[in-house]
Formats: structure tokens, C-alpha cells, sequence
């Protein structure tokens, strides 16, 4: 089945998809024949005011524990202001620049330390196997349930096709855990626990990945909890807990972003059937189905990293975050144009709709009736989970075609297909 | 540079401090030239010479060493449109141990856009990116007591470096008495005198010099360096050439014709030639499927196509900088399988492997971090 077989679009006929398709590709190629300097100064002005900010928070809550015997009241206040500067240097870092970088949006600049082969972010995972997770994966099987780990983060149950289980009853409070944890969720995201639980990942492998996320994590900690509490002294522990709240606001903040992202209603899950035989037109077609927008002001797309322009981050995940915001123009008039849904409300209305499912899957389907506007066709199936949903290794996804693009991790298992 | 103060040690110790970044990327937005990260440089100064070309004078930043030798190029890379284009260019300055600037001498090509913006537009003050010093078109210590020189065009600038240094140093031959350095013969061509780069600089070392003969050739008026004639050619440019040890440097086919006379004479041994042009020798791969694993994107190609034009025609935006195997700029983790240097037909397959992509082509199926 192709992604034209859902249900509502089959209005589109196969034609009509590869004119979208087309259409699409037109627009990308505008942006990339218009990218240039003012576009290398956006990127480079950013990266200059988060270094600012990050650099100011340190030197704010150093100033205040050492010049406490001099203005023992300006103490408190600047460990505060230092924390929401760093805090917000975070997420700038992580959201707008890391992850943008990393998905190679500034690598037509030419510029080696702007360049998704060497970037390296702020945050307890590697680059690299984040890279793979998330740029391949997740990118390249948007919401196929069985191939998209960031359905639920192996944590929760995000989508009625996946069977339901009595330890899916805490599912609050796990989402509590995820938020409030999310560099560390996300760190092991590559590792994924599901396949070594089942004794399916390569131990050589897993020990690899074990040791670089060992590594970066302990950089990171030392950082945050060792370096820079002991160079304020006695007052480590004030110091300490403002860099935690820094971080913590971090993992919040990205949690709530990257759950509007695919989680609201109205987008959609896919299975695996859809992938068979599926063109870059369906490819497409189905990024637009399996993402969700939010509204904001300029500053909010800024802190989100343009994720508030998902579905155009989805279409294309490698054109520079800062020309979103006109992609969206007119990928939304084509939307209008072929009548396909294109998901969007304000930023607390997402998040709503995202917890709202995250606490109606944690009971099985039966007790509870389902948001998703347009379930596929295969629906008669849909609400009997009965299907082996268990996520694939790389060399037990399906060979994709060229331009979509394939991934091997290691010679072994390329043997394997 | 070093000091007294032990900067690597210190830039390691703030590491923890910054970490994933360096000290350095913090620093630079100080001061530009406080990174050692990616060489910079700014320019302090940019001197015409001719019409079309002109010297600029650089001042590198952190990590650069002054110790080129005269005659090796550099890199310098500039954001033009917001992309980085890289060139490399022959260092003109001697090397100087207490220095503080380096200069290169740029001639803007008619189809150059990257040359005649270098040569035009560039304010004093701009940042660029600089690759260190390369390359073995060098002047020996000591030099040999003879010395030819047979350059055309900006071919000059190289061999300007070499002058410089023997005239720093006093070792020029003859000149103002003590002086006993090689006797060096130099032979210049170019279109007209007025786009004779150094020409004044020249003609006064020459003045100073009794060891340095000078000849200029003007190709409009008096036609091309006829290598085998035997008043206008080597023979009655320089008799004893054949005692010389000769350094080249111009145009492809000027080079050819050089190259082809001394093999004649069997004299290939004493020839020294600077190339501006990157030569792939005849070891290509066998080709294969190179993936790009991070962009999701591979290619299938033939052994001659470079691993770095195989990620451009892939779409993929891949790093480079000189793309003739100098600058490393270019350089990504292979991941699995194999590629061989095209220079000189070395391979390269251990896994996460460090590779030049602009001088690599596959040998079989690879894959990439890119
Ligand atoms: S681009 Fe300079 S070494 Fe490859």
C-alpha cells in the first residue's frame, strides 16, 4: 500500500502526487540557488550571541560567589541572571544551531567549524550517533511504526498501532521521567535498549557506543557539576544548582518541542507497507502527513530551532533553518492548493493534543476512542495491535532507493542483507 | 611564538571549561586571530604591483608557524557569497623568524572570479582562512653555487621568495664585496613589461648583485622562450646551464617544453618545477557505491572520479579547500572500505579512517561520515 492508498488522499491521483512532488522540488531548489551572505551572517551572528550568552552566564555566576564579600547582595541576583543565560544559551545551542548544523544546513558555506562532519553539541549525546538516529532514521522513516524510534523513544506508546502492555500504565509518569531527563533519554536513544534487551544488537557495537557516550556524558557533568562549582568555592553548591536548572530547562524546553513536532493530532502514523515501492513524491507527501507546526513570533521559531516549521523541516531537513519561515508560505499554498491537511495551532494547543495521547495510550484502545482524524484504510487492522511492531535493525529495514538514501553502521551487518 | 607561557597546556586545561568547544572558539570573537582552531589571518595591507595584480600582506593568527621555506605556497580561504573559496598562492615574503606578516602575490585571472576579488576588492582588515605552508618547490640550505631560474607570469612569485631570502641573508653572489652566495641566472617572461610583477624590485636586486643576471622577455613583442634555439634559447641565455640546478615555474606547456629538453639532455635530475595545477596520476580505483551516511545519500562511480566531486554530483555539501590534497580541509572519517590516493596510488581502508576526499577515488563500496 502507498501513502496515495490513505484514505483521504485518495482524491490525489497518482499524477497529481508527482506534481506535488515536483512542486516541492522547485522550491527547494530556490532556496538552495538563492542561499548567501546574508544567510552565512544569520548563522554566524547567532552562533555569536549563544557563545555570548553562554560565556556570560559562567562569568555572571563566578562574579557573584567571588565578589560576595564586596557586594554580598548583588550575589544571588547574579547566579539567577547567570542561569537563565545559560539555560537559554542551551537551548539556542541545541535547538537552532546544533541540530541545524548537524543536519548539514550550513555545510554549503564551506566553513569547517560550521560543518555537520565536525560539529559536536552541548549535550550528553554524540554527535555521531545522533547523526545516525535521528538525521537517517528518524528522517528517512518519518513515523513507520517499526523503523521510527522517536515514536514514544522506546519509553511510551504513542500510537494505538503499537500493542498495548500493563507497563504502559505509568506512562505519565515515565513522560515526566523522559522530560525532565531528556539529554540522558536521548543519549541512549542510539544505543537502543529495545534490541539489546532482546540480545539483537551487536555487542561490539554496543560497546562502542557505550564508551563515546561515556565519554561525551562525563565531559559534560564534569563541566556542569565538577569544574565550575569548585572555581567558585565555597559556594559550589549555589553554582551547582543553577547550572542543573540551566540544563534542566534545556531538557524541558527540547521535550516540548520535539513532542509537537509529531505527536498532535492530525499527524499521522505509518506502517511499513506504506514504504513498499514508495516514490519521492510519497516520500514526501508522507512528511507533510507525519508532522505538526506551531505558531509563534519570530523570537519562539528562533528558541526552537524552526521546529515550529516541522513540516517544512521534514520536507527539507538539510535547506537553512532561517528560510523556514518563507518555505512554509508557500508549502501551505500548495497544502490549500491539493486540499492535503497541513497540521498547525498555537504552541500550548500541540503540546495539549501530544499529552493527551500520551495519557490515553497508557490503557489499552478499547477503553479509550481515537483523535487521529483519518486513520489509513488498513484501519480494520489498525485497532488489533497484533503485528510484530518491534523496530528493525539497519540491515533488517528494506534497501531504500538512492536518493532517499541508505545507511550502513559496519561491514558485519551490511553481510546480513 | 611559543613564549614562556605553555599555550597548549593551557588551551587543554580550558577545554573542560568549554567543553565540546575550545577555548578558542570563545576567544576569536575577542579578537579574529585568537584561534588556533582554523588558521586565520587578516590583511594588514594590499599593495598593487601591476594592473591586474597585487600583494597582500597577511598577519596569521594562533598556530600559524613562520617558518615557511622560500618558495612554498599557502592556502588562503575567503568567504565570497557566504561560502568559503579556497586557492593557494606561493608565499613572495622571505621567511622571517621574528616576522610577523607573510605576503602573497595574487594575479587576477580574466575567468578568476576568486583572484580578481582578491586583487580588487579586498579591504585591509578582512579575515581569511589560511592552510600552512606546503609544498617542495623549495630554495636548499645551503644553496647549490649555481642556481637557473626560468619562470614566466606569476610563476615569479615562488621563485621572488628565494631571491629575497638569498639577498637577506647577504648570500647573493657578489654585490658589495664579502658577499659568496650563488651565482644565480634568472629568466623572465611576460606578455609586456607592464605586467612584469617585481620588475623594479628585480631589476634593482640585480643592480646590487653582480651574482644575479637578469633577462626579461616580453612573449608580445619578442614571441615565446625557444628553448633549443641557440641564441634566443638556453644555450645563449645561460651557456653553462647544464652545471645549473634549475627551478621552473609558469604555464603548463612552458613546463612541458622544460621538461622535455632537460630529459633530452638527460639532465632531469637538476630540474625542480612548481605546478599550479593539481596532476592525477593514472592509479585510479576500480569505483564503486560510496554512501554518505549521515545525509542518507550515495553514488555509484568509476575509479577516477574523486571521492569529493562523487559527494558534490551526490548533492551532499562536502567540506573542501585547495581540491589538490593540500589544505586537508577535505578530509572526512571513511567508515568502511577502501579509496586510493590518486597521487600516488596509495589506499586507505582501516576503519574510521581519516581521508582526503579531493585526491581519493574509491575502491569498491565505501561509506563516509558525511
Ligand atoms: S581540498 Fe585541500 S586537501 Fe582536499
Amino acid at each position: 500500500m502507498a501513502i496515495a492508498d490513505v484514505k483521504e488522499y485518495t482524491h490525489l491521483s497518482d499524477e497529481e502526487v508527482e506534481q506535488i512532488g515536483r512542486e516541492l522540488d522547485a522550491i527547494r531548489q530556490e532556496v538552495e540557488e538563492s542561499r548567501g551572505a546574508a544567510d552565512a551572517a544569520y548563522i554566524n551572528r547567532l552562533i555569536k550571541i549563544q557563545r555570548g550568552l553562554a560565556a556570560a552566564g559562567r562569568v555572571s555566576m563566578l562574579a557573584g560567589t567571588w565578589g560576595r564579600r564586596w557586594a554580598p547582595r548583588a550575589e544571588k541576583p547574579a547566579i539567577a541572571v547567570g542561569a537563565v543565560c545559560l539555560g537559554v544559551a542551551k537551548i539556542l545551542e541545541n535547538m537552532e544551531i546544533g541540530h541545524n548544523v548537524m543536519h548539514g544546513q550550513w555545510d554549503w558555506m564551506n566553513d569547517p567549524e560550521i560543518h555537520s562532519s565536525n560539529w559536536e553539541w552541548d549535550t550528553a549525546q554524540p554527535a555521531e550517533q545522533w547523526k545516525h538516529s535521528h538525521n537517517y532514521i528518524h528522517h528517512q522513516f518519518t513515523n513507520v511504526l517499526g523503523h521510527d524510534n522517536d515514536i514514544g523513544y522506546g519509553i511510551l506508546r504513542m500510537a494505538r498501532e503499537q500493542r498495548w502492555h500493563p507497563y504502559y500504565l505509568g506512562q505519565p509518569v515515565y513522560n515526566a521521567l523522559l522530560a525532565t531527563l531528556f539529554q540522558w533519554g536521548v543519549a541512549l536513544h542510539d544505543l537502543d535498549l529495545e534490541r539489546i534487551r532482546k540480545g539483537e544488537k551487536d555487542p561490539k557495537e554496543m560497546k562502542r557506543q557505550l564508551a563515546q557516550i561515556l565519554r561525551k556524558g562525563r565531559n559534560q557533568v564534569l563541566k556542569d557539576y565538577v569544574v565550575y562549582p569548585a572555581l567558585s568555592g565555597p559556594r559550589w553548591k549555589e553554582v551547582a544548582v543553577a547550572n542543573a536548572t540551566a540544563n534542566l530547562s534545556r531538557n524541558l524546553w527540547s521535550y516540548v518541542i520535539i513532542f509537537c513536532g509529531h505527536f498532535p493530532d492530525g499527524a499521522m502514523h505509518f506502517t511499513e507497507e506504506e514504504l513498499e515501492d514508495e516514490t519521492r513524491a510519497e516520500w514526501y507527501l508522507r512528511q507533510v502527513l507525519g508532522a505538526a507546526n506551531f505558531k509563534g513570533g519570530p523570537l519562539l521559531h528562533v528558541m526552537s530551532g524552526n521546529l515550529g516549521f516541522q513540516i517544512e523541516h521534514h520536507l527539507f531537513p538539510d535547506l537553512p533553518s532561517n528560510r523556514y519561515a518563507e518555505i512554509s508560505v508557500k508549502v501551505r499554498a500548495l497544502c490549500d492548493k491539493y486540499d492535503i491537511p497541513y497540521t498547525t495551532g498555537p504552541l500550548h494547543r500541540q503540546y495539549g493534543q501530544a499529552l493527551r495521547t500520551i495519557i490515553k495510550l497508557s490503557v489499552p484502545n478499547s477503553w479509550t476512542t481515537s483523535n487521529d482524524p483519518a486513520p489509513p484504510e488498513r484501519s480494520d487492522t489498525a485497532d488489533e495491535p497484533s503485528k510484530d511492531r518491534r523496530r528493525k535493525s539497519d540491515a533488517e529495514r528494506q534497501p531504500r532507493r538512492a536518493e532517499l538514501g541508505a545507511w550502513t553502521r559496519s561491514p558485519r551487518e551490511r553481510s546480513h542483507d | 611564538m611559543a613564549g614562556t607561557i605553555p599555550w597548549e597546556r593551557v588551551r587543554k586545561a580550558g577545554h573542560t571549561l568549554t567543553t565540546p568547544l575550545d577555548p578558542d572558539d570563545y576567544l576569536r570573537f575577542i579578537n579574529p586571530l585568537w584561534t588556533a582552531r582554523e588558521l586565520r589571518g587578516r590583511v594588514e595591507e594590499v599593495v598593487p604591483e601591476t594592473d591586474d595584480a597585487a600583494t597582500l600582506v597577511i598577519r596569521p593568527g594562533w598556530g600559524w608557524r613562520y617558518r615557511h621555506r622560500p618558495g612554498q605556497y599557502v592556502g588562503i580561504g575567503i568567504q565570497v557569497d557566504g561560502k568559503f573559496q579556497w586557492r593557494s598562492y606561493s608565499v613572495s615574503s622571505p621567511p622571517r623568524r621574528k616576522g610577523r606578516t607573510i605576503s602573497i602575490t595574487v594575479r587576477a585571472m580574466p575567468e578568476g572570479k576568486l583572484s580578481a576579488h582578491l586583487v580588487k576588492g579586498l579591504e585591509p582588515g578582512t579575515i581569511l582562512r589560511l592552510a600552512l605552508p606546503e609544498g617542495d618547490f623549495v630554495l636548499p640550505d645551503p644553496p647549490p653555487p649555481k642556481m637557473l631560474f626560468l619562470v614566466a607570469g606569476s610563476g615569479v612569485t615562488p621563485v621572488m621568495s628565494m631571491l629575497r631570502t638569498l639577498d637577506r641573508r647577504g648570500t647573493l653572489g657578489g654585490g658589495d664585496g664579502e658577499d659568496s652566495g650563488p651565482d644565480v641566472v634568472m629568466h623572465y617572461s611576460s606578455p609586456t613589461p607592464d605586467r612584469m610583477i617585481f620588475r623594479d624590485e628585480l631589476e634593482a636586486l640585480a643592480e646590487k648583485h653582480p651574482g644575479l643576471t637578469l633577462h626579461q622577455l616580453h612573449t608580445d613583442v619578442d614571441g615565446m622562450l625557444e628553448l633549443e634555439h641557440p641564441e634566443k634559447g638556453l644555450d645563449g641565455i645561460c651557456p653553462d646551464w647544464r652545471e645549473r640546478e634549475t627551478w621552473a615555474c609558469g604555464p603548463g606547456p612552458m613546463l612541458d617544453a622544460i621538461t622535455e629538453h632537460f630529459e633530452k639532455e638527460g639532465l632531469e635530475e637538476q630540474l625542480h618545477l612548481e605546478r599550479f595545477s593539481l596532476e592525477l596520476g593514472d592509479q585510479g580505483g576500480e569505483g564503486g557505491t560510496i554512501t554518505f551516511r549521515n545525509s542518507g545519500k550515495s553514488i555509484e562511480v568509476d575509479g577516477a572520479t574523486t571521492v569529493l566531486e562523487a559527494g558534490e554530483q551526490a548533492g551532499v555539501g562536502m567540506p573542501y579547500g585547495c581540491r589538490m590534497g593540500i589544505c586537508h580541509t577535505c578530509t572526512l572519517t571513511l567508515v568502511e572500505g577502501t579509496v586510493r590516493d590518486l597521487r600516488n596510488g596509495d589506499d586507505f581502508g582501516q576503519p574510521n579512517e581519516p581521508v582526503q576526499t579531493c585526491v581519493t577515488a574509491a575502491v569498491g563500496d565505501c561509506t563516509l561520515d558525511i
